[in-house]
C-alpha cells in the first residue's frame, strides 16, 4: 500500500497535465508485464528475439525511420488484412509508445513474468 | 535345458568382461527409448530430456540456439531427437548420452520439419529464405533445396503446414501465394513438385492419420482448404465455407496449430479463426457436425490418442485454460486451470496421461486423464513444446 501511494503521487502530475508519451511511461511492474508480453506473446509470431516470424522482425534496424506514431497505431489498431491483432484493451496508447521507444532502442531482455521470479528462483 | 544354461553361462561371462573393460568409465544402464520425450525450455535455448514412465527429467541439454517456436522430430528408432529452431538450427541430439550428435543451421527463419516414411530424410519448413530442404537424416547433409517462389518475379513465400507423406513425400502450404504443393522426396536429389491454388493465408495445415487427407487452415477467410491425396487431380476443396457467418472476427493473438492430432472418431475437431469455436467435420462427407463455444481462441486443439475426449488449449491473454472435449456428446465436460500461460500439451502413448507446459509458472504439470486429476509436477524453465518418442511412429508428425 505504501508502495502504491508512492506511485499515485509520483504519476498524479501526468495525470493532470497532458504530456507527451515518454512522459507518461509505465511504471515498474507495468513495464516488467509489458516486457514479458512483447518478448513471449508477441514473439509466438515476431520471434523471442524480434527478428521476425510469421510477422516481422522487430529489431532496431528495421524500424529505423519508421515514424513512430505508425507503428503505436500498428500495436493499438492492428493491420487489417493482416495477422497483426488489435491490442486495444491489453495495451494502451502511451504503453504502445513506451514499447516502440523500446523496440526502437533495442528492446529490453525479458525478467520474466510479475512473480514467478520467486517461483524460478526458489525451484 | 544344459545348452541354454551353457549358453547364460557365456553371456554372463561376456558381460563381466564388458564391465570390466568399461570399469573406468561411468556405467551406463541399457535402456530403451520408446519412454522418452523432451521439453523444450525456450527462454534458454535447453533441451529437457525426459522419461514419462516415472515421471521424470534424466538429462538437460544446450548449445541449441533460438528456440522460441521450436519444433521436433523423431529418428525412426526414437534414439534421435532432431530440434527446428527459429534461427533455422537444426540439431540432432542423442537422447540417450544426452549430447549433440550434430547441428547445422540451414536457414536465417524456420518453423518446423518433418521426417520421411523412411526414416532417411529431414526436411526444414523456412520462413526466410522461404521454401523446404531435405537433409540426410544421418548426416544432416543437405540434399535438395526446393524454394517456395511464386509469381512471376522470382518471390518467395514462407512455408507453413509441413507434413510427411506416404513414398517420401511431402506437402506443405504457402502463406503468401495462397498455394499447397507436394513434393516428391523418393529421389532426393532430384526433388519434383506439384502445385494445388489453395484458400486465403493458409497459416497451418494437418495431415490425417492415414495420409490421405491433408487440411490446411486459413486465415484469410472463413473455411478452410482441403485436398484428398488418393485424388490429387481433382483439387483442393473448400470445407465449412463461411464457418464465421459473416460476423466480425475476434482478434487472433496467437495463431493455432495444426496436426494430425485434430482427427477423432471419424471426425476432425478443428479450431475456428476469430472465433471462440472447435468446429467439428465428418471427414470424407465434410459435413459440419458441431461447433463447440469454448473459452477463448483455440491454438491445440487435440484428441487423446483413444478419440474419446479432445483437449484444447488458448491463445494470450486467455491461456491459463484448458477444456476437454467429449466427443461422444461434442460438449465440454471439463475445465482446468493448469498454471500460467499454458502453450502445448504432449499425449502419452496411449493417453492414460498427459504432459501441459505452464510457462510462465516454470513448470511442466502431469495429469491422469481418467480423473483429470493432478499426478506430479516438474520444474522447467520456461517450458513451450513437450514431444514424445512415440511421434517418431506417426505419419505427419
Amino acid at each position: 500500500m505504501f508502495c502504491r501511494s508512492i506511485l499515485i503521487a509520483a504519476f498524479l502530475p501526468a495525470l493532470v497535465f497532458p504530456v507527451h508519451a515518454q512522459d507518461t511511461a509505465p511504471d515498474d511492474k507495468r513495464q516488467r508485464e509489458l516486457v514479458h508480453m512483447v518478448r513471449q506473446d508477441c514473439g509466438s509470431c515476431h520471434g523471442l528475439t524480434l527478428q521476425g516470424g510469421l510477422g516481422p522482425a522487430l529489431t532496431p534496424a528495421t524500424l529505423r525511420g519508421k515514424p513512430s506514431e505508425g507503428l503505436v497505431a500498428t500495436i493499438v489498431n492492428g493491420r487489417p488484412g493482416t495477422p497483426m491483432p488489435p491490442f486495444r484493451g491489453l495495451v494502451d496508447e502511451s504503453e504502445a509508445a513506451w514499447i516502440v521507444e523500446r523496440l526502437v532502442d533495442g528492446f529490453p531482455a525479458d525478467g520474466g513474468p510479475e512473480s514467478a521470479q520467486q517461483t524460478a528462483d526458489t525451484r | 535345458m544344459i545348452p541354454g544354461s551353457k549358453v547364460k553361462r557365456a553371456a554372463l561371462a561376456v558381460s563381466m568382461l564388458l564391465l570390466s573393460a568399461c570399469a573406468s568409465q561411468q556405467p551406463v544402464a541399457l535402456r530403451g527409448t520408446g519412454d522418452l520425450g523432451v521439453v523444450v525450455e525456450r527462454a534458454t535455448g535447453q533441451l529437457q530430456v525426459i522419461e514419462t514412465t516415472h515421471r521424470r527429467a534424466l538429462a538437460q541439454v544446450s548449445g541449441l540456439g533460438d528456440l522460441s517456436h521450436a519444433s521436433v522430430v523423431f529418428s525412426r528408432d526414437s534414439r534421435y531427437a532432431y530440434v527446428f529452431g527459429r534461427d533455422g538450427g537444426l540439431t540432432k541430439v542423442d537422447l540417450l548420452t544426452a549430447t549433440i550428435a550434430n547441428r547445422v543451421v540451414q536457414a536465417g527463419n524456420a518453423i518446423g520439419g518433418g521426417i520421411s516414411q523412411d526414416g532417411r530424410i529431414l526436411v526444414a519448413q523456412n520462413y526466410e529464405p522461404g521454401g523446404i530442404k531435405a537433409f540426410d537424416a544421418d548426416t544432416l547433409e543437405l540434399l535438395a533445396d526446393v524454394p517456395a517462389t511464386y509469381g512471376t518475379d522470382g518471390k518467395r513465400s514462407k512455408v507453413v503446414g509441413l507434413a510427411d507423406l506416404p513414398g517420401n513425400r511431402f506437402v506443405y502450404s504457402l502463406f503468401d501465394a495462397n498455394e499447397i504443393r507436394v513434393t516428391d522426396l523418393s529421389d532426393p536429389r532430384h526433388p519434383k513438385t506439384e502445385r494445388y491454388p489453395s484458400g486465403k493465408q493458409p497459416y497451418d495445415a494437418l495431415v490425417t492419420p492415414d495420409g490421405r487427407y491433408y487440411i490446411a487452415g486459413l486465415f484469410g477467410e472463413d473455411g478452410l482448404s482441403m485436398l484428398d491425396l488418393w485424388h490429387p487431380e481433382e483439387g483442393v476443396r473448400t470445407i465449412l465455407p463461411g464457418y464465421g457467418r459473416g460476423e466480425q472476427a475476434l482478434p487472433v493473438y496467437k495463431m493455432p496449430h495444426l496436426r494430425g492430432w485434430a482427427v477423432a472418431a471419424g471426425r476432425a475437431y478443428l479450431p475456428a479463426i476469430g472465433r471462440h469455436e472447435v468446429l467439428v467435420v465428418e471427414l470424407g462427407s465434410w459435413k459440419e457436425v458441431a461447433r463447440i463455444p469454448v473459452k477463448s481462441q483455440p491454438v491445440f486443439v487435440m484428441a487423446r490418442p483413444d478419440g474419446r475426449e479432445v483437449w484444447v488449449n488458448f491463445a494470450f491473454p486467455d491461456n491459463s485454460w484448458i477444456q476437454v472435449i467429449d466427443t461422444v456428446g461434442n460438449a465440454i465436460v471439463d475445465t482446468l486451470q493448469p498454471g500460467r500461460a499454458i502453450l502445448h500439451m504432449e499425449f502419452a502413448p496411449k493417453g492414460e496421461e498427459v504432459w501441459v507446459s505452464a510457462r510462465d509458472d516454470n513448470k511442466v504439470v502431469i495429469y491422469g486423464t481418467a480423473k483429470r486429476d493432478k499426478r506430479a509436477e516438474l520444474p522447467a524453465a520456461s517450458p513451450s513444446g513437450i514431444f514424445f518418442t512415440s511421434r517418431a511412429f506417426r505419419t505427419g508428425f
